[in-house]
């Protein structure tokens, strides 16, 4: 593995932080480690806007009547709690803050194909959100963010403003996923093949893929459903020979992909996370970039298992049945050879590890009961059910975010050049861990009880549940406080990270921490395979390699 | 759009590409991906657009003979396709480095695509003085339009050619025009979209900044172009002729 | 196997599983507790697999060098074929239930069930029709005919294990044999507004004696028996039902749809041609829009808001229009502009 000349031990004096300090140089930055960290900033806001609304929610709960608002609040809540964590944190906080720091490094690229569309990507998104909180916030919406027809055509809250914020998000996410595409393409450094590429950048290829062919078709529906909602002529309307089950096709055809686009990066970080920490490429790589693409493509034909119930024929309940067991095959393949990476490994348990292995236990919770929710016969129990809330919550954050922890807390010292106590990494994780499981273990029970979704009172018999999920609610988010101190503590007194402070060999190591602008003042040639934990350290091949790049001469793949 | 040769001066590329092929490989890469991304969007208006003409194929069938004008959508596609022709001899005049001539073939193309619009346009003011309109304002007598239709032997020699039944017509119409002008609309925006573009193109070209080696930015707008045309080229059948 | 299922019935109250009141939840909780079970023992291995694994390989150094060898064939193969085997069976058992779930027996009870805002409505064909209780003999099986007047809500009986989506504009259909006599809970399973949390009725399963007493007394106490919706035709639109309603019901005779039929005699009561969204003076003087809620309180109380100039002749058809045919007139009605009026009853 090649290094660069110039990566300085310790602190650098120049780095992509300190080169360019004025406001003007962040805002119109091309930098695409700069955009990362503007994304970062937003999705942060975006995450606890989404978790004030998800607190809210559970101290309603605590009673099953009336609690701390009235039944049209409620419903503006959830409402508001789902779609900004769906469409402002989930769909754009892996790909906008890790795919963007993360990818060029990775490859060996100064940056990404499109820098100046990167940075109108995050324009972008900020607009929409701007629209859409906004929207939220005046007048709109009780629909659930999955708005179905014909409640979300018929009702009195303003859908139309919100429904333009989410299409504005969806051109963001759609540009980034070009921009990320042609990069792992074009971009790769001398001596890069796909085979070699790591398994993060391989995830980022794939939820790529699913955001530039998926999200169209929701910016579609978006704009039926608003063009229904705000003008009267639409495609739902049953009184006029419409069809309220295509809007949920169309709907979910975006939707269930989107999920992918959740969850495909985070499996990418606890792929190179585990292998960092055990000092082994993962076991069977081809395996697991396989099982990538393979969640990628099976994703999009999975779509009716949301619809189980809705009146959709059985003969379609059964193929979408058999075609999501497939996806969950896919999972499972990773589970295994993530948990056999660690064989003849040298572990080392740190923060980044915890939080991986904490995504291996939801991952196997919430894919299994996904699996379970795909035997249609158990469906038919469970739709529209707490059970659903609890699957989904299991794999969207306790996987996601934990997938999310992960990187922050991998890549934080490569990030910032700083290094955060790894002892309060761990309890503020443990805080995390178990709040959501005080959370949402009692919400899969509520869901074999009956209790059904959106419900802003429920029966008494459901209270005791409840007020356990609220207090798990509680801790959970006093853990993610505890994450937010530790790591500004970090950044203000943390002690100097180094350019590689686990000691791994994952190529983005290879700069500085943090990276200079360029990231590299030369290309680097990548060689050996990402993770070779098998050869022997630096020293001696360093001297093999300065002669291969001198022969070769710097030219990038295409 | 691509920032690939922006600003850039002679011979010059983003600092982060090789060179200025690299850099052109990358932009029409991308080019392409954005391309897919818009095919799927008018994907699922297809689909929702036979759906329901599965579900109401005498109503549709009907309406699109009797209500949309064939010769109208003909010229249309006629003028479109001229459209890409004149796009192409752009791009040709962009790797000969005539910046002039690209600019002249830009505002032949742009000329085309005004005038598919303003076909549009009568055909869209026709529909709404009929009270052919979408959803809640479909306010059309069917029964009259039916009647004529039976009135004209010619007309029903094609009506029963095609084995549609009259007696099965009505529903679902509200349900043909609110796609008929959700599909020719959102088309018609990405022309519009299209006019702007190869505008701003014509613009530049004008300015003689395509005088040098510099075809990458014709040529990702005349892909987009033969994209409007090509979705039109699907369009126009699935409307008018079926 | 039913003592099979009956022995590990406890697995149910581990899993704070609604209780088993009908023939499909035997089957469903059965499925169920394979697949927790498995789940469970599967995690359990997993677990133990990492903590050994981590307690064997812990870190000694740095820069440790690790062994690098690539999975066999024959482990490949079984990643992949044991999950997909076993999903696999999973889901061929759950979509026989399921198949089972959707195929009611020939001699099933029908029971039309209508949802609306924020309410279930029952009728028994001959029978009475009910808000929101609905009561079943038990051991007998029981089809639902289920639609719903306005936007989607969805027919949940936890204890029955079914769930159905009412779709407006159309019927779907769910089954269910209760086996146990009591009370059980209907929920509203598809978020539908402001109440949707209080949107619940309740099953009643009584023994059959009691039960065929009850329709017995319940039938010589209602007017209104029939229930049709347009069940003939599931594609037809609630206008073209209504259409079809105007005429069974006699609306006609006294309100003209068509204003180009002249050669009838002058309407008793006012055209419908262009009432919607007009603006009615009443015989007080004062002015209304017909709307949709103005057009079924005509239906069912019309002396209340007589239009000026029209004879107090109109019955009521409280009792003889149920509310969904109330609803497809008021849907016809919409439909009838001035200038083009639309012909929809042609089907």
């Amino acid at each position: 593995m090649s290094t660069t000349h110039t990566v300085e031990d310790g602190f650098p004096e120049k780095h992509f932080l300190n080169q360019g300090t004025t406001f003007k140089s962040w805002a119109t930055t091309i930098d695409h480690k700069r955009i990362a960290l503007m994304y970062l900033v937003t999705v942060l806001f975006t995450f606890f806007l989404g978790g004030v609304f998800a607190l809210l929610l559970r101290i309603e709960l605590l009673t099953p009547g009336p609690g701390i608002m009235d039944a049209q609040s409620y419903n503006r809540v959830f409402s508001l709690h789902g779609i900004i964590m769906v469409f402002l944190f989930m769909i754009p906080a892996l790909p906008g803050v890790f795919g963007n720091f993360m990818l060029p490094l990775m490859i060996g690229a100064k940056d990404v194909a499109f820098p100046k569309l990167n940075l109108a990507t995050y324009y972008i998104y900020v607009t929409g959100a701007a629209f859409a909180i906004w929207g939220l916030w005046n007048g709109g919406v009780d629909t659930g963010w999955t708005f179905y027809a014909p409640y979300s055509t018929t009702t009195v809250t303003k859908v139309v403003p919100v429904l333009i914020g989410a299409f504005i998000v969806g051109m963001s996410s759609i540009l980034t996923g070009v921009n990320f595409m042609t990069t792992v393409h074009t971009l790769r450094a001398p001596g890069l093949t796909w085979g070699k590429l790591p398994l993060f950048v391989w995830a980022i290829y794939g939820t790529a893929a699913v955001q530039v062919l998926a999200t169209p078709v929701i910016g579609l529906v978006t704009l039926l459903v608003a063009a229904e909602a705000g003008f009267g002529f639409g495609l739902f309307d049953p009184a006029r020979g419409g069809d309220p089950l295509l809007m949920q096709h169309l709907f979910w055809f975006y939707s269930h992909p989107a999920v992918y686009i959740m969850i495909l990066p985070a499996m990418g970080v606890v792929s190179e996370v585990i292998a960092t920490f055990s000092r082994r490429q993962v076991f069977g790589y081809k395996m697991l970039a396989g099982s990538t693409l393979g969640i990628s493509l099976v994703g999009f034909f999975v779509w009716g298992h949301h619809l189980f119930v809705s009146g959709q024929s059985t003969f379609n309940a059964g193929v979408f049945g058999v075609l999501t067991m497939l996806v969950g095959v896919f999972t499972a393949i990773k589970v295994f050879n993530w948990v056999l990476t660690l064989y003849k490994g040298a572990i080392d348990f740190k923060t980044p590890f915890f939080y991986a292995m904490g995504f291996l236990y939801f991952i196997i919770f919430g894919g299994m009961t996904g699996i379970a929710l795909a035997v249609v016969s158990l469906d038919i129990h469970w739709h529209d059910t707490y059970f659903v809330i609890a699957h989904f919550h299991f794999v969207m954050v306790g996987s996601v975010v934990m997938g999310f922890l992960a990187a922050l807390h991998y890549w934080f010292p490569k990030m910032f050049g700083k290094m955060y106590s790894d002892r309060w990494g761990l309890a503020a994780g443990l805080f995390v861990f178990i709040g959501f499981n005080v959370t949402f273990v009692p919400q899969f029970l509520l869901g074999n009880m009956g209790m059904p979704r959106r419900y802003y009172q429920y029966p008494e018999v459901f209270r005791t549940l409840n007020v356990v999920s609220t207090a798990g609610a509680g801790l959970l988010g006093f853990g993610f406080f505890t994450i937010l101190i530790l790591l500004v503590v970090a950044l203000v007194k943390g002690k100097v990270a180094g350019p590689n402070p686990w000691f791994s060999k994952g190529y983005e190591w290879n700069t500085s921490s943090p990276p200079d602008m360029h990231n590299f003042h030369e290309v680097p040639v990548l060689v050996d395979a990402p993770h070779a934990y098998e050869k022997v350290p630096e020293g001696t091949l360093k001297a093999e390699e300065e002669a291969k790049t001198e022969a070769e001469g710097a030219h990038h793949h295409v | 759009m691509s920032d690939a040769s922006a600003g850039t001066g002679f011979l010059e590329h983003a600092p982060h590409f090789n060179n200025a092929a690299h850099e052109k490989r990358a932009a029409q890469m991308g080019m392409w991906l954005f391309l897919v991304n818009e095919v799927l969007l008018f994907a699922g208006l297809f689909t929702a657009f036979f759906m329901y003409r599965f579900l109401y194929t005498d109503t549709f069938r009907f309406l699109a003979f009797a209500e949309l004008d064939w010769v109208m959508g003909t010229v249309n596609t006629g003028v479109l396709l001229a459209s890409s022709f004149t796009v192409v001899l752009a791009v040709q005049a962009a790797r000969a480095h005539k910046s002039k001539l690209v600019g002249i073939w830009l505002l032949a193309t742009i000329a085309f695509a005004g005038a598919f619009l303003v076909i549009k346009y009568f055909e869209y003011s026709h529909k709404i003085h009929e009270g052919l309109l979408p959803g809640q304002y479909f306010s059309y007598d069917l029964s009259e339009s039916i009647a004529k239709v039976k009135a004209d032997p010619e007309k029903m020699l094609h009506i029963n050619d095609a084995n549609i039944n009259l007696d099965q017509v009505g529903n679902g119409a509200p349900m043909f025009f609110t796609l008929y002008f959700f599909i020719t609309g959102l088309h018609g925006i990405h022309v519009l979209i299209g006019m702007f573009l190869l505008g701003w193109m014509a613009w530049r070209a004008f300015k003689g900044e395509f005088a040098r080696k510099n075809d990458t930015p014709i040529e990702l707008s005349g892909m987009y172009w033969h994209l409007v045309d090509l979705i039109w080229i699907y369009v126009y059948p699935m409307l008018y002729l079926l | 196997m039913n003592e099979l299922i009956e022995s590990l019935s406890w697995m149910n109250d581990l899993l704070f599983m609604a209780e088993s009141t009908s023939t499909l939840a035997p089957k469903i909780d059965f499925l169920h507790w394979q697949v927790f079970t498995i789940t469970m023992l599967a995690f359990f291995g997993i677990a133990a697999v990492v903590i050994g694994l981590y307690i064997r390989y812990r870190r000694k150094e740095d820069h440790q060098v690790t062994e690098i060898f690539h999975p066999p064939l024959w482990m490949e193969a079984a990643f992949i074929a044991v999950p997909f085997i076993t999903f696999m069976a999973w889901f061929t058992m759950g979509f026989h239930d399921f198949v089972w779930s959707r195929t009611p027996p020939k001699d099933s009870l029908d029971v039309y069930v209508m949802g609306k805002k924020w309410m279930w409505k029952y009728s028994y064909p001959d029978g009475p029709n009910m808000v929101d209780t609905l009561r079943v003999p038990v051991g007998r099986p029981v089809r639902l005919l289920i639609t719903s007047r306005d936007v989607i809500h969805s027919f949940f009986a936890p204890t029955m294990r079914i769930k159905q989506d009412a779709l407006p504009g159309r019927y779907t259909e769910s089954w269910f044999e209760a086996t146990k006599t009591g009370t059980y809970p209907i929920f509203c399973a598809e978020y539908c507004g402001l109440n949707h949390s209080t949107m619940i009725g309740s099953i009643v399963v009584m023994p059959t004696r009691e039960y065929d007493a009850w329709m017995d007394d319940a039938k010589r106490n209602t007017y209104a028996s029939r229930v049709d919706l347009g069940m003939t035709d599931q594609q037809a639109t609630m206008a073209t039902q209504g259409a079809r309603l105007a005429l069974e019901k006699g609306c006609a005779r006294c309100h003209s749809v068509d204003e180009s039929n002249a050669s009838l005699p002058p309407t008793l009561g006012p055209s419908w041609v262009g009432l919607y969204r007009s603006e009615r003076t009443l015989a007080d003087g004062s002015k209304v829009i017909a709307d949709e809620a103005y057009l079924t309180r005509s239906m069912m109380d019309p002396m209340v808001e007589l239009v000026q100039g029209f004879p107090p002749l109109m019955p009521s058809y409280q009792g003889i229009l149920q509310s969904g045919e109330a609803a497809a007139l008021t849907e016809y009605i919409k439909t009838l502009k001035k200038d083009s009026p639309t012909k929809l009853g042609a089907r």
